[in-house]
């Protein structure tokens, strides 16, 4: 039988056809080889600082008991993993900026309390603090990060400005410090709410959910605290719509703003273009509060849905847990991180001295997690409002009024799970 | 060949060759449209944090909750007077292009290219330039650069809430971005209105000018202007990859400007991940955009028979 032009055109669609849906599902690329065992599907976000990726490699290519291939994943991590967690092709082991309450409980993680058997107290308290959920731990620290406030000390010194050491000092001096040229303070382009949340309410001397699980800042004191913020926008002291954000220093660098408030992972950078032109501040205290700034930690996790669990576990104990070395040079070789073990933050020389000293001491003094209760929802009903309040001078005593109910409704709804 | 298969394949082999080249775009609808969509009506029903298979049956719950979440409803009334505004905005200004143009004795291919062009220009990089070149906040933005020789002091045009200076940015971002594609379309309805219509009426006395347009030109533009008018509604709708890419930031969305579709992304797939939430707002929006289509084709009596 001759093949008709007809003929081969319709095989040619079907196996176009074929090719397309073979190739949709094909499998991943971007694996590493080598090791042996079960195969374990590791995920990191992107860290910006060179090196990490190449370390990370390494620690994997060294453990034996299993062939473990790192995903090194750029863009909207925390969406990505969200998503891939729904899925039977998500990572075995993946690290967290969490996990959330929801995640433990929709059971998308696997318990890891006994990884941490006799060493638990080696772990900061306060990065440990939300990975507990019911007296279990959910996930494994791996680093410590934090922020604070860089001020140029030049600047601070022609303005004849003291280093602000309260939230009124803070707002006059953003005013002082402001001139045609500089503005005195840079709180990322939105003008505060997305990179302070709760930090005013815990400088307060509140929180948005106390240890017993109560909504933590119905109190006139929030109200108050939150409207003082309302003074720098309308003192015209902030930055606002500048090129980079909170995260990136290069505001202070550049000369646009006298203040900043950044990450410990800037210090390096500003150290290294201002000298000692800088000094460092956690957010400062208001009425009966106490300073503060949050410490947050990416934590190494096990996704419930892995084949591997056995040896997933058996991983993250050995890599976040038993290799103390690897920990070690993870935090202070590449990006500028704190040790989430207590043993190897004293030991490391490169925070025991300058700003990066005094930030340390930040975190053990006045150091604050953002508590597991405090829900996705309830954090952006409370960022609607605060930026509400700054912003528009929308009053802050009913748009709290507001949070508290959306927190309470989050709270009755979470612990209704139980 | 059997009986059955021959009946199957039908005469000519039709059927076979309809299936082969309908089957494909029909597989691919069904797959990422319809089976999604009837999905996400099922999990608006359920209690679905961070699952997609939920076992939570809730009933009307996560609608009660969407209609009674001020966000939601705050965000569908911004919609409808972003809607009132930018389609009547585009309208106009494209119509105005096209009159202009059409009337060029010169340079006209050229004049329609460099107007069309924008179109071609993807939202997520005109938002990117808008944001950071054109209105940057800081003192060396482009048309703060330009306010600056005036005297005026650096605007951060993005955070300003009062005057919503935001409005600005996005305004000016949309109405570039698809005002030369409605142009096009005017010009070609513009292209065939026979010239027979314009000699008698200037015969008949019309005024050129305003008169002309108003009688001729406008009414024979009655199709094109509808299905300008339906295309502008449902793309105001559907606002979201210039809404995002100029005022979202690694913490998420501030309170104003945002479109449903920016809340319902960070509600459904954002860290919260409440699916079922999620969904119940989609589910609201998708009829709402279906009955504002319905009311638009009643009003222009679209479909119907001219008289």
């Amino acid at each position: 039988m001759s093949i008709s032009r007809r003929r081969l055109l319709g095989a040619g669609t079907g196996a176009a056809l074929t090719g397309a849906l073979t190739a949709a599902c094909g499998s991943n690329t971007g694996r590493d080889d080598g090791g042996s065992g079960p195969r374990i599907e590791q995920w990191y976000h992107q860290y910006g600082e060179s090196g990490t990726e190449q370390a990370v490699r390494r620690y994997a290519g060294a453990y034996k008991q299993a062939d473990v291939s790192i995903q090194w994943r750029p863009g909207n991590y925390d969406q990505q993993t969200a998503a891939a967690l729904l899925t039977d092709s998500g990572p075995d082991v993946f690290e967290v900026n969490g996990p959330s309450l929801d995640q433990i409980q929709a059971e998308q993680v696997v318990d890891l309390t006994d990884l941490l058997s006799g060493v638990k107290d080696d772990f900061n308290p306060a990065a440990l603090a939300p990975k507990i959920h019911d007296g279990r731990i959910w996930a494994v620290p791996q680093v410590v990060d934090t922020q604070l406030l860089y001020y140029r000390k030049s600047l601070l010194d022609d303005a004849g400005v003291e280093p602000p050491k309260s939230l009124d000092e803070l707002v006059d001096a953003a005013r002082k410090l402001t001139t045609g040229k500089v503005k005195g303070l840079f709180l990322g382009n939105d003008g505060g709410p997305g990179v302070l949340e709760a930090t005013p309410l815990y400088a307060a001397g509140l929180s948005p959910v106390t240890e017993e699980g109560k909504v933590g800042f119905d109190d006139p004191a929030a109200a108050r605290t939150l409207g003082k913020l309302r003074r720098l926008h309308q003192d015209k002291s902030l930055l606002l719509g500048a090129p980079s954000d909170w995260s990136d220093p290069s505001a202070l660098l550049q000369g646009l703003t006298a203040m900043q408030w950044s990450g410990l992972w800037a210090l390096p950078r500003i150290a290294k273009e201002l000298g000692d032109d800088f000094g460092v501040l956690p957010f400062p205290k208001d009425g009966a509060g106490a300073p503060a700034v949050p410490v947050g930690a990416y934590g190494a996790a096990v996704s419930a849905r892995s084949k591997h669990q056995r040896e997933a576990k058996a991983y993250v104990k050995w890599l976040w847990v038993d290799r103390t070395d690897y920990q070690e040079d993870f935090a202070l070789s590449y990006g500028f991180h704190i040790p989430a073990r207590l043993s190897l933050a004293k030991k490391a020389a490169t925070l025991r001295k300058g700003p990066a000293a005094e930030v340390v001491g930040f975190t053990t003094d006045h150091g604050f997690a953002q508590p597991l209760l405090w829900t996705t929802a309830a954090r952006t009903a409370y960022r609607d409002a605060l930026s509400r309040i700054v912003k528009d001078g929308a009053n802050p005593e009913s748009e709290l009024r507001a949070v508290v109910r959306k927190t309470e409704s989050e709270l009755r709804r979470v612990r209704k799970k139980h | 060949m059997a009986p059955v298969v021959r009946k199957l394949l039908g005469p000519q082999n039709r059927n076979l060759w309809f299936w082969v080249f309908v089957g494909p775009f029909a597989i691919g609808l069904t797959l990422f449209t319809y089976v999604p969509l009837c999905w996400s009506v099922y999990l608006s029903f359920f209690d679905a944090h961070n699952t997609v298979s939920p076992t939570d049956f809730v009933g009307l719950d996560n609608y009660t909750a969407m209609l009674g979440d001020d966000a939601f409803t705050d965000s569908l009334v911004t919609f409808g007077l972003f809607t009132a505004f930018i389609v009547p905005a585009t309208f106009v200004l494209s119509l105005s292009l096209a009159l202009m143009v059409n009337r060029l004795r010169w340079a006209q291919a050229f004049f329609r290219s460099v107007f069309f062009l924008p179109v071609a220009c993807s939202y997520v990089v005109a938002a990117l330039i808008w944001k950071m070149s054109l209105f940057s906040g800081v003192r060396f933005g482009l048309v703060n650069t330009v306010l600056g020789w005036f005297g005026v002091d650096q605007i951060a045009w993005l955070s300003t809430t009062d005057p919503p200076w935001y409005w600005l940015v996005i305004v000016t971002v949309r109405l570039w971005l698809q005002t030369g594609f409605y142009m096009v379309l005017f010009l070609a309805g513009l292209q065939r209105i026979p010239p027979l219509l314009y000699e008698a009426a200037a015969v008949d006395g019309a005024r050129p000018g305003w008169q002309t347009f108003r009688y001729v030109t406008f009414p024979q533009l009655r199709a094109t202007s509808v299905a300008v008018v339906l295309l502008l509604v449902i793309n105001a709708f559907q606002a979201f990859d210039e809404f995002y890419n100029l005022l979202s930031d690694a913490r998420g969305y501030p309170p104003y400007a945002r479109p449903p579709l920016v809340y319902l992304y960070y509600t459904a797939l954002g860290q919260e991940q409440n699916l079922g939430l999620g969904s119940a707002g989609a589910v609201i929006l998708a009829l709402i955009i279906a009955l504002v289509t319905v009311a638009q084709a009643r009003f222009f009596r679209l479909g119907r028979k001219e008289d």
